[in-house]
Order: structure tokens, then sequence, then C-alpha cells
């Protein structure tokens, strides 16, 4: 099944309702694997047991760049090949990778007070976050500023794709400006500096976390669709002339 | 061109003449200075460090409410419709508007600065890399600022949903700003380097900031 065979929003509903209860049930699974490994894995040296913070603040963080890309090739979906479902999986889209940035603000900062006696530091990473979150609150007030959801569409596309800019800054502030977030550790040159024991877990709950986004988005674009058709025929309704009571 | 060249002069004229005149924007920009000290405090040394950082927020303030006019007031008596339906290219017509708001509102702006500087306590370097930088910034202000003016136009309510949308693209042009203007009065790093990193900040937005303004103009305004 090709993606122009899932332009049909009716083919893509029934697509929809046949695969959701085996994502939902492979996102469970996934992910508590990943929850027992995370709990059973051994102390840090220097962090002790809060160190399993990072089993939850890490994959949000990485989900919350994923999802803008996620969006971006919509973007692309809408303004370039005019992909019917393309805006459709870019509205829904926006409030998943918001919430996942949320989360991954407030885990890094309930980790940070142990760890560097601060909730917060206006280093690079910790404010290009904050930024992408702003963005990500922009983008959804958008979507909800014009009534016309192909017309917000485009509009929309055209943020998505210039805010884009932002995401390998993120990745790539640690590095260029030394500071009190740590280095990257995982995805470097020469390999990952994680041990095993941590790693593992780690990347069970990034497969687990992304399951999970692939869950809630599917069901949102289905959400938005029933959405729209409601739309319409409330607007039908209304053009309807009156029947004399 | 000449199209191009015509659109340039009427925008400059247009600016120079509406809403206030040339000078709203310096003005703007003179407020904004002048309420800092008192929430500041009259503090010198306070003010001395402070400087850079509170002219380039006033000079970015400045730019953002001076640009969300750019093509509403277009949009509204018509001549967004001529500008679309011309045989210019939509993304030079874009440069050109953007060209002409920074030569009518950014570059009086830092003309300005060495005025301001004095109201804050700075010294002749100082001032004179703060305008440096904002020379080499406001340009990138305005293109990425572009970008949101042209989404205003789609939406009915612009006004704050454009500030909002604006900021997050224009805060790499401040940190770099304010990183030269401070490298050139204190700091360990030298000047050269922020400063060509806002020099490519301003160069790439030249070019993103026409071509995502006449994609935003073209999908939003059937």
């Amino acid at each position: 099944m090709t993606l122009t065979d899932l332009a049909n929003p009716s083919r893509f509903l029934a697509l929809a309702g046949r695969i959701l209860p085996w994502l939902i049930a492979a996102t469970v699974l996934v992910l508590a694997i990943g929850l027992y490994q995370s709990a059973t894995a051994p102390d840090d040296y220097q962090q002790g047991a809060t160190v399993k913070i990072m089993f939850i603040h890490v994959p949000n963080a990485w989900l919350s760049m994923f999802v803008w890309g996620v969006m971006s090739v919509a973007a692309l979906g809408t303004l370039v090949w005019r992909h019917p479902l393309a805006d459709v999986a870019q509205k829904a889209a926006a409030p998943i990778g918001a919430a996942f940035t949320f989360l991954a603000l407030v885990t890094g900062s309930l980790w940070g007070r142990p760890m560097w006696g601060t909730y917060w530091e206006w280093d690079a990473r910790l404010t290009s976050v904050l930024i992408l979150f702003l963005m990500y609150l922009g983008l959804m007030a958008l979507w909800r500023a014009v009534d016309d959801p192909s017309r917000a569409a485009r509009a929309a596309a055209v943020l998505t794709l210039v805010g884009a800019i932002n995401i390998p800054i993120i990745k790539f502030s640690v590095d260029w400006w030394n500071t009190l977030h740590q280095p990257a550790s995982v995805f470097r040159m020469g390999g990952s500096t994680l041990d095993r024991a941590f790693l593992i877990p780690l990347l069970v709950m990034a497969v687990g976390f992304t399951l999970l986004f692939l869950t809630l988005h599917i069901a949102a674009m289905r959400n938005e669709i029933l959405r729209r058709r409601v739309r319409t025929l409330q607007m039908l309704q209304a053009g309807k002339p009156r029947t004399s009571a | 061109m000449i199209a191009l060249a015509a659109l340039i002069r009427r925008d400059i004229r247009v600016a120079l003449r509406v809403g206030g005149g040339a000078l709203i924007g310096v003005l703007f920009f003179l407020t904004v200075v002048v309420l800092m000290p008192f929430a500041v405090g009259p503090d010198l040394a306070l003010l001395k460090k402070l400087g850079p950082a509170i002219l380039w927020l006033g000079a970015l303030l400045a730019s953002l409410l001076t640009l969300d006019r750019l093509f509403v007031a277009d949009h509204e008596d018509g001549s967004l419709d001529v500008i679309l339906t011309s045989r210019t290219p939509l993304e030079l017509a874009c440069a050109a508007k953007a060209l002409a708001h920074w030569l009518a509102t950014g570059l009086p702006l830092v003309v300005a600065t060495p005025v301001l500087g004095l109201l804050l306590n700075l010294d002749g370097a100082a001032t004179g890399a703060v305008a440096l930088t904002l020379l080499a910034g406001t340009p990138a202000l305005t293109f990425t600022g572009m970008i949101g003016a042209a989404l205003a136009v789609t939406l009915r309510r612009g006004g704050l949903l454009l500030a909002v949308l604006v900021l997050p693209l224009s805060i790499p042009v401040l940190i770099f700003g304010v990183a030269a203007s401070q490298a050139a009065i204190a700091g360990p790093l030298p000047f050269g380097t922020p400063f060509s990193i806002l020099c490519a900040l301003s160069l790439a937005s030249l070019v993103i900031g026409p071509f995502a303004a006449a994609a935003s103009l073209r999908h939003g305004l059937d």
C-alpha cells in the first residue's frame, strides 16, 4: 500500500483502526521491558540511583527533536507534493511534540536539582530546548488562529520548515559551547562512551517512546480527520434552511 | 529590475511619510533605552555593563513592532495583489520590500546608537562596537521578521502571534550581536568570531527570508 493509496482519508481510517491495537500492544510491551531494565540497572558510582531519571529524560529529549523532523517531512508533503493527509499529520504531531519537549524540560529540571544544585541554568542546550518548546507552542497557536484548516496548513508548513533549522543547533550546541550540560556521549564520533548496563535500557526506552509517539500520532490523525468531518457536517447543517416548527 | 527599484522607492517614501514618519522607530528605540534605567536603577557602572544588551533589545523590539504592517498595509489597499500578479518573482519583491524597510527603519536605529550609548555611559569604543554589530545584525532581524509579517497577512488578528513566531528566529542574532559587542569591550573572545557568525546569519536570512515569505504569501492568500 503506497503513500498515494493512503491519501484517501477513509482508507487511512480503516488502516488506522486495524493497526492501532497492535501498536498499542507493542508500545506497552517495549515500555514495560524498558522500565524493568531501568529499574534493575546498577546505580551510578557518582550519582547513585538518581541516574535513572536519564532513562526517561533522554528519550523525551530525543523524541522532541524527532517529532519536529516528522513535522518537517509532513510540511514538505503539504507544500511540495500536496499530499492530502500531510497537513493532518502535521497538525496532529504538534501537541505530542510539545508534550515530549515539556517532559524533557521538567524531568531534566528535576534531575538538575540534586545533580547541579539548580532547577534551571541558562546554558546552550537548555535554552535551545526551551526555544524549541516556544516554537511548538507558537505553531499550535498558528494552527488555531486561522479558521480554514487547509489555509492554516500551508502557513504552518512554512513555519515548520523554517524552525527545522533550530534542530541541528540544539544537537551540536553542546559541542560548540562548553557548558554545564554533559557533552554528547551516545551519538558521537568514536562510538558511545556509555556503559553497556546503561546503554541497553536507554535504547529500549527510546524505542518504546518512539512506538508511543507512533501510536499517539496515528490516533491523533484519526481524531483530526473525524474532527474535520464534524466541522463540515456542522457547516452543512448551518446552511440548511430551517423548517417551520 | 526597474520594477524592483520602483518598489523600493515607493516603500521608502511611504515609510518616511506615513504613520509618524521615519523617526518613529528611533523614537521607540529611545523610549526603551530611557525606560531601562527606571527599571534597573541609575547606577552608571551597571548601565555600562548592560549597555550593549539594552541597545540590542531596543533595536530588536523597534524592528519587530514596525514589521507587522509590512505586508498587511499592502494587503488592505490591494497593492499586494498587484505585486503577486506582476511579472517580477515574488521572492525578489519580498526582498525588495525588506530592503526598503531596513533602509527606512533599521539604518536610522544604527545612526541613533551613538547618542543612546551616551545615555548608557558607554565609551567610544563600546558604542562603535555596538553600532557595527547592529549594522550587521539589523538586516537579519528585518529579513527573518519578514517571514512573520508574511504569515501575519493570513491571520486576522496578527499582532502578538507575529511576535511569538518571529522571536525564536531572532534569538541567535541577539545572542551573537551582544556577544560580539561584549567581546569588543572586555571579553577574552576575539571580536571577529561572533561577528562573522552574525554576518553569516544576516547573509543566510537574506536568502531564506524572501523564499519563506513568498511561500507564505502565495499559499496563504487564496
